[in-house]
């Protein structure tokens, strides 16, 4: 037990040291300009770079009802969020020295399709619905 | 290589990498590098209870759990009922998501599935407490299929892991 909560404080210390480095690198305005407007490849885009930034959902939730106000497609945006909280690029150094490689890669890219098909039924769900 | 991961680890290797890059961005743009550490010292200030309620019930699952038990509730003879408990467990657990991997390390040494592992992972996607944020940007009922659809997926999601891992 011991050992396993030695061996976590360097991963965790280094995940939390790469948060702080992406968090300085990549400013917030940085994500309405990745869109392109294309419908089908907007939510593709948005769970890629959802999965590589890191720190608190509500950041998520504040870019993403920015994002709305420009125009980017509801899609988009839920992937993005979507992706933020259940993809973690940065942690996966992390999750793979803990969890296991295999298992923190197909865990991760499993997600980050998961991301796109749960935003697009999401938002055929809602209109669906009304 | 192998010989000096093994000899470091490969987890001071990992934590020795990312202080390099710090000081590789230092030389190059001090402030950047300073800022960085500012939004470090600022997380950490924020997950340290975290981290000790997560290092609290690490001590606490290897007084009270043995490997029968982790099998019984959460391993592969756990059956249908493991699934409730890595949902409501994963929605339930507070702070960061590699708080957490301490401890799912450990119990999956005693026996955890990888399915019920990455279902709980995956449900620390639904944030009650920001629920309510949520629901100002994006509306309630989208937020209420969004939430559903999360959780439903949570069980596909660990099905998959668990399948594809255990091939080979």
């Amino acid at each position: 037990m011991l050992n396993n909560i030695k061996m976590s404080i360097p991963i965790l210390a280094g995940v939390l040291l790469l948060i702080g480095l992406v968090n300085t690198l990549v400013p917030k305005e940085f994500f309405s300009k990745i869109f392109t407007g294309n419908r089908a490849l907007d939510p593709l885009i948005g769970a890629l770079f959802g999965s590589v930034a890191a720190g608190n959902p509500l950041t998520s939730y504040l870019i993403g009802g920015e994002l709305l106000k420009t125009g980017i497609s509801l899609a988009a945006v839920l992937a993005f969020i979507v992706s933020w909280v259940t993809v973690g690029t940065i942690q996966l150094p992390a999750e793979s020295l803990m969890l296991g490689k295999k298992f923190a890669l197909l865990r991760n890219g499993i997600s980050l399709i998961m991301a796109i098909i749960i935003a697009v039924l999401t938002v055929l769900a809602t209109g669906i619905l009304g | 290589m192998k010989k000096i991961v093994q000899k470091i680890g490969a987890n001071w290797l990992f934590l020795i990498a990312v202080v390099l890059v710090y000081l590789i961005l230092g030389l190059w743009n001090l402030q950047l590098a300073l800022a960085g550490l500012e939004v470090f010292l600022g997380l950490l200030k924020k997950i340290l209870p975290v981290l000790g309620i997560v290092f609290l019930l690490i001590f606490v699952s290897n007084l009270f759990l043995n490997p029968k038990t982790v099998a019984k509730y959460l391993g592969t003879g756990a059956g249908t009922r493991g699934w409730p408990i890595a949902v409501i467990a994963g929605i339930l657990s507070a702070g960061p998501i590699y708080m957490w991997y301490p401890l799912l390390g450990e119990l999956k040494k005693k026996g955890m599935r990888d399915a019920l592992i990455a279902t709980f992972l995956y449900n620390r996607a639904v944030k009650i407490p920001l629920l309510p944020m949520m629901v100002y940007y994006f509306g309630l009922k989208l937020v209420v299929i969004l939430t559903i659809l999360m959780i439903l997926f949570s069980v596909l999601n660990g099905l998959l892991v668990e399948r594809l891992t255990t091939q080979n």
